[in-house]
């Protein structure tokens, strides 16, 4: 309870803190430079220089202590030795590529990347296109959307259960392995079964990100022109023919866009290998891999080197980021 | 879309048959162990989950009442009582030996050796009766029964109280209030700056907000742990609060500022003429009219920061003052990898306050995710 209050009267600290910045900083920049008398012109010129920097300022800090100082920090780190204190060179980027936890790692990431994206993209086209039809298209959209709101964990949660196993004769109570037998077959410990136990993995994240996609295609299907529907439908084009040919490729910007934010998820992907298998069995990631050598190798130095592998992974979709911000700026 | 010519009737019937069975797909997973967490542990591993929802047919055997609880009635000598124990359920047969343990309808008398006579009622109540006093050990009643759908609140008390989840949920609270609402404030400043202030530089700002937007959490987690140890904030509510807060901000600032360029420019041009400051027409101006964007982000961080993991393990300890949900639900997958009935429970509690915020705040949501992500 206790706690509650020092949270509380951090936000009202926190909250009275900024506004008594923000307020301070311009009274005092217009007592310096006050906007009358006679360098009036020349104190409000000036004032409008600074001013701006009063109102980025603690954002800025911010900004560049928690994600811009880290990176350097990395890349220095990433040249010394587990305690960050020796230079040792490029011997973290050798140990890299000769390390086959980390060859694992890259193998499993690259198949997420092909498969989440994908999938989710795809499920979330088709549960738009579905939802956008029948009259309680909303609560469907409600449902499907629903599990990003789920802790990656408490999805761990949901889905371990569904991969229980059992055994001996035992019930099976796992969904998965209850149709898998009632269909003929045995038992399986699917999260420990490589190569499959890494796709097992991936369905959760599908499960997750689908929403997500849904919904943003979903507006940019409402988005279409409704002549170019029509005409096609004039044209006599089929429902399927006018989802593929028409439809789709009027938003295929759209698509793009939801297949690199799912990218990004993925490549930062964590909770869920780390809850589900820990990276055993052969479903190691980037992400678990950098934990595993930060926490229980206590190696700054490797786990700096993973780290950057991730950083370099999500350039291209950064660089991509911007280029795409700035021309819609101008 | 109903009315378009050309679309058929089977089709219509293949798009709710289609949705349904997506639906279903994606919400079974979740119910399945919300079920669970209202079963006991016999009942989770005794039958898959999906058989709780209808009557259970059960073989019971239950050993009739003890010989000192018999009374006479009459000339009679009766141990009368219910196999349910008050548990509830319907009796469809019952016997009185392992041979033929459904041979008597219920409401039939079975006829024991030495003029003993047992009667079991539909739902459950048994009469004993014998001519002399019963000795020694009292016979068995063999009962088929199927009994309702039985569900529980133990877990729920069990987690929330033995297992520290009460605890952890204030940690979860501590963490999560004050970095959802320190961010929005900073954000919405630097926001208002980069939307309607001119000044050198602004475009490469801008700039880079988006490419911030996008760098790896895994980037920031070992320099940010040596200098918060450094600051001697390496495990502090503090710590956590600034680290969730700057890992927010690009988010924050990129939606805020997209929201803020598309209000109109006569407004706040009227109030400079009026010779308002620019902190007057940011706070009675921009800041009201921006409700909808900062409501958009505020769930996005409010989800992110009650839905982490990383972070908290990192910029936080993990004694129970300061172990959050999801840090207590991975360790208990780990100690308690087979009590599903403790899992379920604890991750139903953990992800109730997300859920409600998100079927409350849904509006708010979707739109916070359409100005974040389409362009």
């Amino acid at each position: 309870m206790e706690q509650l209050l020092m949270a509380g009267g951090t936000i009202v600290i926190g909250v009275f803190g900024c506004v008594a910045y923000f307020f301070l900083s311009n009274l005092i920049l217009d007592t310096l430079l006050p906007p009358r008398g006679a360098d009036a012109g020349r104190n409000i010129a000036r004032a409008a220089q600074i001013r701006p920097w009063l109102f980025l300022m603690p954002a800025v800090l911010l900004l560049a202590v928690y994600l811009v100082y880290p990176v350097f920090v990395s890349v220095w780190y990433s040249f010394h030795d587990s305690s960050g204190q020796t230079y040792v060179g490029f011997d973290n980027y050798s140990w890299l590529v000769s390390d086959s936890k980390f060859r694992e790692s890259m193998r499993n990431n690259i198949l997420w990347l092909l498969v989440v994206p994908a999938a989710s993209t795809f499920f979330g086209l088709i549960a738009a296109a579905l939802t956008d039809r029948i009259r309680w298209g909303n609560f469907a959209k409600a449902m499907i959307f629903m599990p990003m709101a789920i802790s990656f964990v408490g999805a761990s949660v949901i889905w371990k259960f569904i991969y229980d196993y059992r055994g001996d004769g035992q019930t099976e109570i796992g969904m998965l392995n209850a149709i898998w037998v009632s269909l003929g077959g045995q038992p399986q410990t699917w999260l420990t079964l490589e190569p499959g136990n890494s796709f097992m993995l991936m369905i959760v994240l599908i499960w997750i990100q689908t929403g997500f996609a849904m919904v943003i295609l979903s507006a940019a299907l409402r988005g279409i022109p409704e002549e170019t529907v029509e005409a096609a439908i004039l044209d006599g084009a089929s429902p399927l023919q006018i989802f593929a040919r028409i439809k789709v490729p009027q938003i295929w910007g759209t698509i793009a866009v939801v297949w690199t934010t799912i990218t990004i998820t993925v490549l930062k992907v964590f909770d869920i290998v780390l809850a589900m298998t820990n990276g055993q069995w052969g479903t190691q990631v980037l992400a678990n891999l950098m934990f595993d050598w930060m926490f229980r190798g206590n190696d700054t130095g490797r786990a700096s080197v993973v780290a950057l592998v991730i950083m370099l992974m999500v350039t291209p979709i950064m660089i991509w980021n911007i280029r795409n911000a700035r021309k819609e700026m101008r | 879309m109903d009315n378009i010519a050309g679309t058929k009737s089977s089709l219509v019937w293949a798009v709710h048959l289609a949705t349904a069975a997506l639906v279903l797909l994606w919400v079974l997973p979740t119910i399945g162990l919300l079920v669970s967490s209202f079963r006991d542990r016999d009942q989770i591993t005794t039958s898959g989950w999906w058989r709780s929802l209808f009557p259970a047919e059960q073989n019971i055997v239950y050993r009739a009442g003890d010989a000192d609880t018999q009374r006479q009635d009459g000339p009679l000598w009766v141990i009368d009582g219910n196999v349910f124990d008050g548990a509830g359920g319907e009796v469809t047969a019952f016997g009185v030996n392992s041979r033929a343990p459904a041979a008597f309808a219920p409401g039939a008398e079975a006829d024991l050796k030495d003029g003993v006579k047992l009667a079991v009622q539909s739902n459950g109540d048994y009469r004993l009766t014998a001519p002399a006093q019963f000795e020694g050990r009292s016979p068995r009643i063999f009962v088929s029964s199927v009994s309702p759908p039985r569900f529980t609140l133990d877990n729920y008390r069990r987690v929330m109280f033995a297992e520290g989840l009460g605890r952890a949920f204030l940690n979860t609270m501590t963490v999560t209030i004050p970095a959802t609402i320190i961010p929005i404030l900073i954000a919405a400043f630097a926001a208002y700056a980069l939307a309607w202030m001119e000044f050198p530089g602004r475009a490469l700002l801008i700039a880079a907000v988006v490419g911030l937007l996008v760098v790896p959490l895994q980037m920031a987690l070992i320099p940010l742990l040596k200098l918060h140890n450094q600051l001697g904030i390496g495990k502090e509510y503090i710590g956590i609060w600034l680290a969730h807060s700057g890992f927010g901000l690009p988010l924050a600032i990129y939606l805020l500022r997209n929201y803020m360029v598309g209000l109109p420019r006569e407004i706040i041009e009227s109030a400079r003429v009026d010779g308002a400051t620019d902190f007057q027409i940011f706070l009675k101006i921009i800041l009201p009219l921006s409700f909808p964007a900062l409501a958009s982000f505020a769930i996005f961080q409010f989800l992110w920061t009650w839905n982490d993991l990383l972070v908290a393990t990192v910029f936080l300890g993990n004694n129970p003052d300061q172990l959050v949900m999801t840090g207590l639900l991975r360790e208990l997958m780990g100690s308690k990898g087979g009590e599903w009935e403790i899992l379920a429970a604890s991750a139903f509690v953990s992800i109730a306050v997300p859920l409600i915020v998100f079927f409350a705040m849904q509006k708010y949501l979707v739109r916070g995710l359409l100005a974040g992500s389409v362009k």
